[in-house]
């Protein structure tokens, strides 16, 4: 690690000053690679959230505790009760956006560690039994060098577990939310592992309709999962 | 990837090989004339370092090429001691190196972040190219018989002398600056020089620091050129592959080539970002050939070259009057107190309201180059007291095209703006002011670029420029200077009437 050097801001480039500094001199402050003009472009999520997809909630969309399209998905019986929970860090704004088209596009590994204390934050709040990344088809992995998903728990100081591979390779970005819904599942398992009773939580980087972790959890339950909870940096 | 050296050659190899970077020597392969390779590769690899993504053919058909001797190899990332170097950008800075376990080796595998936007260069990143000598090196015409330029302009007496210089550089491969003023027309002198390297099979690029300026120049030169091959690059133009003769570049996108030209000219090297970028730098001294000729376009060199120009140290020729002779305008100080704290208390200096006042009421367009915006954005309502028309513009604001259009129609009386149109843009016949000249962004070259946009038209040659300041600086009294002595060198040069 002596070749590389940490005192500037991993998204900006610029010095950091002392008091913002990744280190973190306070008990508690999150460690970050990122300044404070950068950390302040990325808006939290909070306040009243929906209990399954965790997007904020808006009272004119939603039922109860669950916004609408959570609602929808737990109407349908092939998904009623997939996903237990997601937490997703940040709003997909337009910072973001680019950050992470950066990190997984460009391959920018190293932003991993912008998000990883905020991952580790939730993955010490929400108990589990095995760490799963959403995975990426083999050519895919080859062309980027790295799963982003997998990357942010190896960050966090976490293991991945990769219980899953994927079947299909098309990319997901360009389907509409029904093409998603009805696509044939994407993912398999990929190795055997007893999970009967056992909780999961999935990594991805981003949750936009909520059918790739349902996908992932569907295949998981089959197998016997109980609880199946997910985090994402962005939604 | 991985690579190992097996009878003298790089092959890719899973499991023995190791990241090119850690391979000592990178067997060069002798030509296999017998091989009959593939055109289309030849014309996308041809004087460029590019990525295994970045070319539309397998890997198989690339390494084909290699192991008969056309295709090269190196490495993207080399250690020099303790340190990475990025061989395509020039990067050695530690901040802008990291690593990731790596699937395509393996491996932990560092990667440069310099220059991650053009596709990460990594330890097990080759740069391919396409090997390098006279016969594949060439511009690919074979029809140099045909006359190439067709323009029917005429060069004033100081183009003609530069154009004369320009050429016989080119040709024998030699450095030079070209110091022309603003409005001296420097694309024409180019003309007569990439005629003359294009008809002896060179290849020539003219790279800008800009991206306007690479889609303002393509067109003008493709008219002039119809004949010859040109591509446009800029980051997003669809003509990365092209192989051509004459190629118009942003400095960044020349990251890409690798000794591929026979003469570089760079426009404008005193503007951001290639004056402070040294990434820049590298990039254009990747680009030209080992043996190749380097032009120097400005129209405000630093103080260094401007230095060595005198002292004769730096072979150079000057423009030092415009294309319609007339001098420059010499810009007038006129002091104005302490206007930030007048702004303060929402007012303005009264000499730069009666400036103001005075153009609008003439109906002459004027520009006024501001310090920073948020000065800006205070000081519009209170300029629009004057006239409701005024306008100002930034480098981030939407309507940016929208009002330098209509400032060149005549329709803004008079438009405030960051130092965003200090080159570059030309209106026929405005006045031009500054306030705040003092300030420490408005360097030598900028007031001297934005002296330059006064009196450019032919029909319009005079224009008034004046630099509202609260103290003199030294970076006032050169740009003045440097004016000065460029009219009176016209004079002495009967290059003015």
């Amino acid at each position: 690690m002596g070749m590389f050097s940490q005192e500037r801001c991993l998204i900006c480039h610029e010095e950091m000053v002392a008091s913002a500094t990744w280190r973190g001199v306070f008990l508690g402050e999150e460690v970050t690679g990122c300044c404070s003009r950068c950390l302040s472009k990325l808006e939290a999520i909070g306040g009243e959230t929906c209990r399954i997809c965790g997007r904020e909630l808006d009272s004119n969309f939603c039922k109860e505790d669950l916004c609408l399209d959570c609602v929808r998905w737990e109407e349908d019986g092939d998904w009623a009760g997939m996903l237990d929970s997601n937490i997703s860090l940040f709003h997909y704004n337009d910072f973001l956006r680019e950050t992470i088209a950066r990190y997984k596009f460009r391959g920018d590994y190293v932003l991993a560690r912008v998000f990883a204390e905020k991952i580790e934050e939730v993955l010490r709040k929400v108990p589990h039994d095995y760490l799963v990344p959403i995975p990426l088809s083999e050519e895919r992995l080859y062309e980027r060098g790295f799963n982003q998903s997998e990357a942010l728990i190896l960050e966090a100081g976490r293991e991945a577990t990769l219980l899953l591979a994927r079947i299909h390779s098309e990319k997901q970005s360009k389907k509409s939310r029904k093409d998603r819904i009805h696509l044939p599942q994407v993912f398999t398992l990929g190795r055997n592992e007893e999970l009967t009773g056992k909780t999961i939580m999935l990594v991805d980087d981003i949750y936009t309709t909520g059918s790739t972790i349902r996908h992932a959890a569907k295949i998981l339950k089959g197998a016997g999962a109980a609880r199946i909870h997910s985090v994402t940096i962005a939604r | 990837m991985r690579f190992a050296v097996i009878d003298s050659k790089l092959v890719p190899e899973k499991i023995l090989g190791s990241p090119i970077s850690r391979i000592d020597d990178i067997p060069e392969i002798p030509l296999d004339p017998q091989f009959s390779f593939q055109a289309d590769l030849k014309k996308i690899l041809n004087g460029k370092q590019l990525l295994f993504e970045d070319v539309p053919f397998s890997h198989e058909i690339i390494q084909q090429h290699y192991e008969h001797g056309y295709v090269t190899y190196r490495k993207g990332l080399i250690t020099a001691g303790k340190r990475f170097v990025c061989q395509r950008c020039g990067n050695e800075d530690k901040t802008w190196f990291a690593a990731f376990h790596c699937h395509r080796c393996n491996e932990e595998c560092a990667y440069c972040r310099r220059c991650l936007m053009m596709g990460r260069v990594s330890e097990c990143t080759p740069l391919v190219g396409w090997r390098d000598d006279a016969e594949v090196g060439s511009n690919g015409r074979d029809d140099v018989a045909q006359r190439l330029l067709q323009w029917d302009g005429s060069l004033s007496d100081g183009q003609k002398e530069a154009a004369i210089r320009v050429e016989r550089a080119m040709l024998e491969k030699e450095e030079l600056l070209v110091w022309a003023v603003c409005g001296a027309g420097k694309t024409e002198i180019l003309f007569q020089g990439i005629e003359a390297a294009i008809a002896a099979g060179q290849r020539v690029c003219i790279a800008t620091p800009r991206t306007d300026v690479v889609l303002e120049l393509a067109p003008r030169l493709k008219a002039v050129f119809p004949n010859v091959s040109i591509a446009a690059l800029y980051g997003g133009s669809e003509e990365r592959h092209v192989f051509a003769a004459l190629t118009i570049s942003t400095t960044h996108q020349l990251l890409r080539f690798y000794r591929a030209f026979d003469t570089l000219i760079v426009d404008e090297v005193d503007a951001f970002p290639y004056s402070v970028d040294e990434t820049l730098h590298y990039a254009v001294r990747q680009a030209r050939k080992p043996y190749s000729a380097m032009i120097f376009l400005t129209a405000t060199p630093c103080r260094s070259w401007q230095r060595e120009c005198r002292e004769g140290k730096r072979a150079h020729v000057t423009i030092p009057a415009r294309f319609h002779r007339h001098p420059l305008p010499v810009p007038e100080f006129v002091w104005c107190g302490n206007w930030a704290k007048l702004l303060q208390k929402g007012r303005l200096p009264g000499s730069v309201v009666s400036w103001a006042k005075t153009r609008c009421d003439a109906g002459k367009g004027a520009l006024m180059f501001i310090p920073r915006i948020e000065l800006m954005e205070k000081m519009l309502p209170l300029f629009r007291k004057l006239h409701q028309g005024i306008e100002s513009v930034h480098a981030e604001d939407s309507h940016r095209k929208e009002k330098v259009r209509k400032m060149r129609e005549g329709k803004i009386p008079l438009l405030l703006t960051t130092t965003i149109l200090e080159r570059g843009v030309t209106f026929p016949n405005i006045d031009v002011a500054v306030l705040g000249a003092e300030a420490e962004l408005f360097t030598e070259s900028a007031l001297v670029q934005i002296a330059g946009r006064a009196g450019r038209s032919a029909s319009f040659p005079k224009g008034v420029v004046s630099f509202f300041h609260f103290g003199v600086t030294e970076e006032m009294q050169r740009a003045r200077k440097v004016i000065q002595s460029m009219n009176k060198e016209a004079e002495k040069r009967c290059l003015v009437d």
